[in-house]
């Protein structure tokens, strides 16, 4: 049959345009799209001249690069955060819990994401605020005298975080800790290990390719996030995406937001880069 | 003076979970530097048996003790046995040196320590310089071999080993069988062997405990449980028999004369005790018992002699047998002696076959 | 972030491209209570044109129009200020044909002045629609002595101050620290010079802030709940909150209040002039605006309107604003296109100190 390789060409073209579409219409067009505007500078009304300023002012203003550096940071300590609690609760559901039990508790991480991004972190300031449960419950202990205000804090962004983003840590950590056969584990403590060392040489070198995909995530998750920060956080909710929001809407300074979406691109995917040199992980290793 | 502990002991041990009880009351000891062998069906008890020795899971009544010491409250990573799993359960993420130190690590040995050692056993399982392989670079039977020596290299009191070769393909089977059973006796180490493979657990082992719902049908040698089986069971389990059921028509002491539910008469032994006239008896006749000959004077001597039909012929090479039928009556199996005289036997062939007495054990039916 | 702004753009795009087969959808780019469905009903029922709403602030407005260059709406609502730069910049509106607009139905002096302020080469782009103010809305129980910005400043109320991390913070701080940045909107070197002044007061300040606000309902929160004692605020916000307790009271500043006006302008890709003209002498009737005034809580630039307006709403506003507050109000001039990206700077820095 000729007509054959032609045909299959023309199938996959049909299978692979819906993708195609996708990336290049909403991916690819307008990151060449930023990518040409952050390389614009403005010199005057409707005046614009390719430069290098956007990034000048990057570098050289400390304001942006601090908020960078805190954003990375902050998210850094959130993913680790995320880990230490995530890590237990995943191994809870993958190796303890059975049947039923084990449906409903990964049911229960599911349960927060049933209502928007919005209505959780509201859910937090009534939590957090002055005059809000955390703070009542604290005077009707004794424990404090007066109102304490446990919002507007790095603290706050902290759970704030942590919480949005346990879900994307729980679920590959599942997923890894799933595939790790008991017998692994029996075999350790038949060997003579204790619970730690079973944790450290065996179940979490297993864990790894879950460890690195969740950390990625939820990485990724909280430098992009902008709710989160600017809700939580009151006047020192400093977050880099906020500074993006603040070039692109408020200040109609499109040039500058644009650079600034460069550079968190570039910055994260080298923080990521990093972070699997020093874990030693691939990332096929760790999608594949 | 007292001789020394055996080495494994167990004493009325339960284990009853809350719907059915998987272990009853099995009692047994293996003395030290032996090869036991549990030989069961699976859902017998004997993967319980095995991790409650191992720690992994707790009696709920009797007593296990290890060189005579009760292993009550001793969690699995503080015994002194060691056990090779059925998947092996080598640790994909280390090395082959890695996997075999990682015991030797859990008990502060020093690194140079270690490492002699790791090369050490390396070297007596044949697997000598390959400690920096990785586990997936291994074959099925160099697998095996590290998951001994990761044992073995922590001396352990008594080695415990789950079905290890299930996974084989049949040729390296049988090697590692033999490889096994001299491993065994270069370490002088006590083996306790579980497996559902009767020629595993005959081969390899000193003794063999025969186990079924629970409770030991017999313990003995290889030797005894073929040519002694104590029960239907492990008459009917060790070895391939031919079954008939049937009532006693006659007896003299041990010496009983059975008629077939379809009519066959034949002499047997009766090998569980005392049976009555017109008891319901299970007859076990092994194929590779029977004399098969195409002259009926062959028979002379023999206390059952009868005249049958092949049905079939099922070439097998050493293992070949014939399907023979006596009109009538049901098919049953006859080994094919492969000495070349009977090299053309055919379906339709008439043929005279014969056995002694005790080649037949006659064991009384299980009620209903 | 980057790249939903992008989508936003470029949805936005296409959906331009689809022709608009009903003309007499109006796509209305406004504020929260500007057009309230009783209105938009009454509307449908006299001249058959549906309206759709989106709402929207200053900023987002500019920027929804500037990132689809003018189209994808046929009839916007932003501040007079910010007419003259975006369009000076971006081109993004329509000039206003007046002799389709009913100019008896406005104020004539805050017609005029509009105009004045919307005017770019010659052209006129915004109509006055609904005005209001800043100020300050303060717990008179709690915060006795607040009548001023810069009172917000008052370690005595540490904790319990807020206010918008926004322009009209720097030039509400501006005036009442005895500057007047409106007059050197002109000259950049002044303008900094007074910025600096303020960035640094706003710096010293920060310790004093609960949180900067973002928006109204956050605000009103924060008041309700007594968290917060004192805050520069829009009237409307205070004026519901002294409905509920005495109290709480919106103040004309002694620096005098800011003074807005929310205007309509048309997007220079707008498909629907008929119906947005018609819009506009519509809700300008006096009947009409006292419907949007009870919905928006601002008062209107209709002629007669005031009249028809709710008796208590009225009262609260006499009470805040005595004759010679009036008077006082700093209404804002057009803001010069580039000097947002200054203030941007300072905004930035205040926020990171």
């Amino acid at each position: 049959m000729t007509a054959s390789p032609a045909i299959r060409r023309i199938t996959l073209a049909l299978l692979l345009a819906p993708l195609m579409l996708w990336l290049g219409l909403l991916v690819v067009i307008p990151h060449i799209d930023m990518l040409l505007l952050s390389f614009t500078e403005k010199t005057g009304v409707r005046q614009y001249q390719p430069g290098l300023a956007n990034y000048r002012t990057f570098f050289v203003e400390p304001v942006y690069w601090t908020i960078f550096l805190r954003t990375a940071l902050m998210s850094i300590l959130a993913t680790l955060l995320t880990l230490v609690i995530g890590f237990p609760v995943a191994y809870f559901i993958a190796k303890l819990a059975r049947g039923r039990s084990k449906a409903f508790l990964f049911l229960l991480c599911l349960v927060p994401f049933w209502v928007s991004e919005l209505v959780r972190t509201f859910g937090w300031m009534i939590l957090l605020r002055e005059t809000g449960l955390v703070s009542g419950a604290l005077q009707a202990l004794g424990l404090v005298s007066g109102p304490v205000e446990l919002l507007y804090n790095d603290a706050a962004i902290m759970v704030g975080l942590v919480y949005t983003s346990m879900l994307f840590m729980v679920v590959p950590l599942i997923t890894a800790l799933d595939s790790l056969d008991d017998s692994f584990i029996e075999a350790g403590y038949d060997l003579g290990g204790s619970g730690w060392s079973i944790l450290r040489e065996i179940v979490i070198p297993h864990a790894m390719p879950g460890i690195v995909s969740g950390s990625i995530v939820v990485f990724m998750l909280s430098l992009g996030n902008y709710l989160t920060p600017v809700l939580l956080g009151g006047k020192d909710s400093l977050w880099f995406t906020g500074a993006i929001y603040t070039q692109f809407i408020t200040r109609f300074n499109w040039e500058q937001g644009a650079a600034f979406g460069m550079l968190l691109l570039v910055l994260s995917s080298l923080i990521v880069w990093l972070g699997l040199k020093l874990s030693g992980q691939t990332l096929s290793r760790t999608v594949g | 003076m007292t001789a020394a502990p055996p080495d494994l002991e167990c004493r009325a041990v339960t284990k009853a979970f809350a719907d059915f009880v998987a272990v009853r009351g099995v009692d047994f000891s293996v003395p030290a530097g032996s090869f036991f062998s549990i030989l069961g069906p699976s859902g017998c008890g004997k993967t319980t048996l095995l991790r409650m020795i191992a720690g992994f899971a707790d009696p709920s009544s009797g007593e296990i003790l290890i060189k005579g010491r009760s292993m009550r409250e001793v969690p699995p990573n503080r015994r002194p046995v060691n056990m090779v799993f059925q998947h092996l359960a080598l640790f994909p993420m280390m090395s082959v040196g890695e996997n075999v130190a990682f015991g030797l690590r859990r008990r502060k040995v020093m690194p140079a320590e270690i490492t002699r050692r790791v090369e050490d056993v390396l070297a007596r399982v044949g697997l000598a310089g390959m400690s920096g392989r990785r586990i997936e670079q291994l074959s099925g039977g160099q697998k095996q071999r590290v998951a001994i020596a990761r044992c073995m290299v922590l001396e352990p009191d008594v080695l415990l080993l789950d079905e290890p070769l299930g996974a084989l393909d049949l040729k390296l089977r049988e090697h590692m069988k033999v490889e096994l059973k001299k491993l065994q006796s270069e370490f002088r180490t006590t083996f306790v062997y579980i497996t559902h493979d009767q020629s595993e657990a005959l081969v390899m082992s000193d003794t063999v405990a025969v186990m079924n719902h629970g409770v030991f049908e017999q313990v003995g040698s290889p030797r005894d449980l073929y040519f002694q089986p104590a029960t239907a069971f492990v008459a009917g389990f060790v070895g391939d028999a031919n079954r008939w059921q049937g009532r006693v028509e006659a007896l003299s002491g041990n010496a009983v004369s059975i008629r077939t539910e379809d009519g066959l008469v034949l002499r047997a032994h009766a090998a569980d005790g005392a049976l009555a006239a017109s008891d319901a008896v299970a007859v076990f006749v092994r194929p590779e018992a029977i004399t098969l000959s195409r002259e009926p004077a062959a028979m002379l001597g023999l206390d059952t002699g009868i005249a049958a039909t092949i049905t079939g012929i099922l070439f097998n090479g050493a293992n070949s047998r014939a399907l023979v039928k006596v009109a009538g009556q049901r098919e049953f199996e006859v080994a094919i002696p492969q000495t070349g005289a009977f090299a053309g036997l055919s379906v339709g062939d008439v043929v005279h076959l014969g056995w002694r007495a005790d080649q037949a054990r006659a064991y009384r039916a299980p009620r209903p | 972030m980057k790249s939903r702004t992008f989508a936003l753009a470029l949805a936005t795009a296409l959906v331009a491209l689809v022709p608009q087969a009903q003309a007499d959808t109006l796509r209305l780019l406004t504020w929260g209570g500007y057009a309230p469905q009783n209105v938009i009903d009454l509307f449908k029922a006299e001249t058959g044109h549906d309206v759709e709403v989106t709402l929207s602030n200053n900023e987002e407005m500019i920027s929804k129009l500037r990132a689809t260059g003018g189209s994808g709406f046929d009839l916007a609502q932003p501040s007079q200020d910010r007419i003259l730069g975006p369009q000076l910049e971006f081109g993004i509106y329509k000039p206003l044909d007046l002799e389709k607009i009913d100019a008896s139905l406005f104020i004539p002096s805050m017609l005029e002045a509009t105009k004045v302020n919307t005017t770019v080469d010659g052209q006129i782009y915004g109509i006055p629609h609904i005005w209001g103010t800043d100020g300050l809305v303060v717990n008179t129980a709690a915060a006795p002595d607040v009548d001023d910005y810069i009172d917000l400043c008052d370690p005595a109320y540490a904790g319990k101050v807020s206010y918008r991390l926004r322009r009209p913070t720097l030039i509400a701080f501006a005036f009442s620290m005895g500057l007047d940045p409106f007059a050197a909107y002109g000259d950049t070197a002044a303008y900094e010079g007074i910025l600096s002044q303020v960035e640094a007061k706003l710096r010293e300040c920060k310790a004093n802030v609960k949180t900067y606000w973002g928006g109204g309902d956050e605000i009103t929160g924060l008041i309700r709940s007594g968290e917060v004692v004192a805050a520069m605020a829009w009237d409307t916000g205070g004026w519901a909150l002294n409905a509920e307790n005495p109290d709480i009271r919106f103040i004309a500043p002694a620096s005098g209040a800011m003074g807005w006006i929310d205007t309509f302008v048309i997007p220079s890709g707008g498909e629907a002039d008929e119906a947005a003209y018609a819009w506009i002498n519509f809700v300008m009737r006096p009947e009409i605006a006292a419907m949007i005034t009870a919905s928006a809580g601002n008062f209107t630039a209709s002629q007669g309107a005031d009249e028809l307006v709710d008796e208590a709403l009225k009262a609260r506003y006499q009470a805040s604003f005595p004759a010679e507050a009036v008077d006082n109000i700093n209404w804002y001039p057009p803001v010069p296109a580039g000097l947002e990206s200054l203030e941007g700077a300072v905004l930035d820095r205040v926020n990171a100190s």
